[in-house]
């Protein structure tokens, strides 16, 4: 057990061609999946994925541009699911093979996908509406 | 007897006084550091808005012309951030929760005049 | 084969704590699948970080849960922290440490009322939140919040504990552990809680394994993983070991909880011991750096990552909260396969859900 280990940080570039074979190294490895998350940079959409062995955590960065299809990983962790069903809501990433797929019905929301890019004036709007009313309830 | 292990604990409770306040009956004693309300002293306060800028809510509106303080009860979040900020330690945070009110409530409180015992600076 | 019927449990159900919504599909009432779905309260909170600067999102944050607060407002600001690259003092880390543990307890208390509830040993339930009662008057006491605390800021903390203050702490938790050890006895070897509990939904060490289960939902099926054995807070110092069971059914998550919530208290005792004098914060000048920082935090519920992106203006350029009951939902579903209708509610309650946490 290392001390401060917590201040280890690494990140890897990975191409969007590779993530279901790390996935499927990791596996064997025993890694385990903690999260997958998305971030919006001027080339499209900047992918994180996370996993972990014995408290260490070893971190994927993929970039692709914005209306790519990418290969889904649920079938070798078949939890990815929420992940994937959460960036396709809010992101409208697009994956290929998903095994339990919503749809686009995960999450409940008023317009289709609230955080791509295009569309980003008229949901943060809304957003500063349900804050002042929020607030104002608190 | 493991099906009636609650037993003690149901006796024992059956002859203490109960553990609940008959509120609002009974009024509620507060501690000392609660964050329940901001409060202003009028005498000292220069209207510089830094209580304005540094409220993470906007509950603060503070007017240099009128020569007014608002603040927007319903809107303060009681973090006490405008305490911590402000240069002549007028504001004190009280320990009385606000009422609930079926409308929302504004405070405006006019600041004196002040006698400027220097020249204006800047 | 039975006639296979379609049932949908919430998000509105009198035995449901949490609004989960849950697909039932059963045959002759065993459940042979369960399909979840959530977001009834998604609030986008993680958006608001485009507008707010970096020192008044932690108000934000700590707004997520109410059960969780301390632990969101101590995540986001270590992740803060560690990409401007601060070191936070020490007295500032030990009563970071000794809030959080607090947390835990009412959490885990609160956790065990509702379990009570859920098979309807009321008095159980009224006794425990009793007893929770005074951990919140003692953060009331200390923070100035019942719940909410608005304690944490990005270079320490922002108020202090003196010497009596902290005596007073330790006296009145260990005068609920006394009251407490009646109450929990009734959890462990009581006849009708064990009937509810013992062998129902069993997770296996390989299934936890393969669903990524975190938290008590791991340790108790034999995975000895614990976010605090990474070295963040004081944890180490202080001699920490995960608290670890090997049955993996409804019974052995709750001997786990009770068992932290009584290394909770031992453990703020020796931090009350061990805490050294000194300033509670340091000044922070300038604003986050282009970068990134990934922080973990061990939340009662389980492992809560916290990912910060700077671009080198005062507004975050990503904040991403990723809480322990999002992956501990596929565990759930493969729970329920094979347990029988009327042990759902209680199903639900073992893996502790927060959905407000999960859906932000």
């Amino acid at each position: 057990m290392e001390n401060r280990s917590y201040l280890v940080q690494e990140f890897h570039p990975l191409e969007t061609g590779m993530i279901y074979e790390t996935a499927k190294d990791r596996k064997a490895e025993g890694y385990r999946l903690v999260q997958i998350c998305a971030s919006v940079v001027p080339e499209g959409y900047e992918l994180l994925y996370t996993y972990d062995l014995d408290h260490v955590l070893l971190n994927y960065k993929v970039t692709m541009p914005v209306d790519e299809e990418i290969m889904s990983i649920t079938g070798v962790y078949w939890s990815a699911f929420v992940f994937e069903n959460e960036l396709q809501d809010l992101f409208d990433v697009k994956f290929k093979h998903m095994e339990l797929n919503y749809g686009g019905n995960f999450y409940t929301t008023n317009e289709p996908h609230p955080w791509k890019p295009e569309t980003q004036e008229v949901s943060s709007e809304t957003e500063e509406e349900e804050k002042t009313t929020q607030e104002g309830d608190a | 007897m493991s099906q009636l292990r609650m037993g003690k604990v149901v006796l024992r409770s059956l002859f203490r006084k109960p553990a609940t306040l008959m509120y609002p009956q009974v009024p509620r004693i507060w501690q000392e550091r609660t964050r329940g309300h901001i409060e202003i002293n009028e005498a000292d306060c220069i209207l510089c808005g830094m209580c304005q800028r540094k409220c993470p809510s906007d509950a603060i509106i503070v007017d240099r012309k009128e020569r007014t303080w608002t603040i927007h009860r319903m809107g303060c979040i009681q973090c006490k951030s405008c305490v911590d900020v402000c240069p002549k330690k007028c504001l004190f945070m009280k320990q009385e929760y606000t009422t609930p009110d079926v409308i929302k409530i504004t405070d405006i409180h006019h600041i004196p005049e002040q006698e400027k015992p220097a020249a204006k600076e800047a | 084969m039975g006639k296979r019927t379609v049932i949908p449990f919430g998000p509105q159900h009198p035995v449901l704590p949490e609004p989960i919504h849950l697909d039932l599909v059963l045959e002759d009432e065993i459940v042979v699948e369960a399909i979840p779905s959530i977001g009834f309260i998604h609030r986008g909170l993680e958006k608001l970080v485009e507008k707010k600067e970096f020192t008044e999102m932690v108000y934000i944050i700590e707004r997520i849960c109410g059960i969780c607060s301390f632990g969101h407002g101590w995540g986001y600001v270590s992740s803060v922290e560690g990409l401007m690259g601060i070191q936070v003092p020490d007295r500032a880390e030990y009563l970071r440490t000794i809030w959080h543990e607090m947390g835990r307890i009412q959490s885990h208390l609160l956790w065990l009322g509702l379990l009570a509830d859920a098979f309807g040993f009321e008095s159980l339930f009224m006794h425990m939140w009793r007893l929770r009662e005074t951990v919140l008057d003692l953060f009331e006491k200390t923070t100035g919040g019942r719940i909410i605390f608005s304690v944490c800021k990005v270079g320490g903390v922002r108020r202090d504990m003196d010497k009596e203050t902290l005596q007073s702490l330790v006296k009145a938790l260990k005068k609920m552990k006394v009251e407490l050890e009646d109450l929990t006895d009734v959890f462990l070897e009581d006849d009708s809680v064990k009937n509810r509990t013992v062998g129902v939904g069993i997770l296996t060490k390989e299934d936890a394994m393969e669903c990524c289960a975190v938290g008590p939902m791991a340790k108790a099926s034999g995975i000895a993983h614990d976010t605090r054995l990474t070295g963040h807070g004081k944890y180490m110092e202080l001699g920490f070991q995960p608290v670890i069971e090997t049955a993996g059914d409804s019974y052995a998550r709750t001997v786990v909880r009770i068992r932290e919530v009584y290394q909770s208290i031992d453990l703020i005792e020796k931090a009350v011991e061990m805490i050294p004098d000194g300033p509670i914060d340091i000044p922070v000048k300038g604003t986050p750096p282009k970068g990134e920082f990934l922080m973990r935090i061990e939340q009662p519920r389980g492992e809560a990552i916290y990912y910060a992106k700077g671009n080198g203006t005062k507004f975050l350029d990503r904040m991403r909260v990723r809480t322990p009951t999002f992956s501990n939902v596929p565990a759930l579903t493969k729970m329920l396969q094979g347990c029988g209708f009327a042990d759902v509610p209680i199903l639900v309650l073992t893996i502790d859900p927060c959905i407000s946490c999960t859906e932000r």
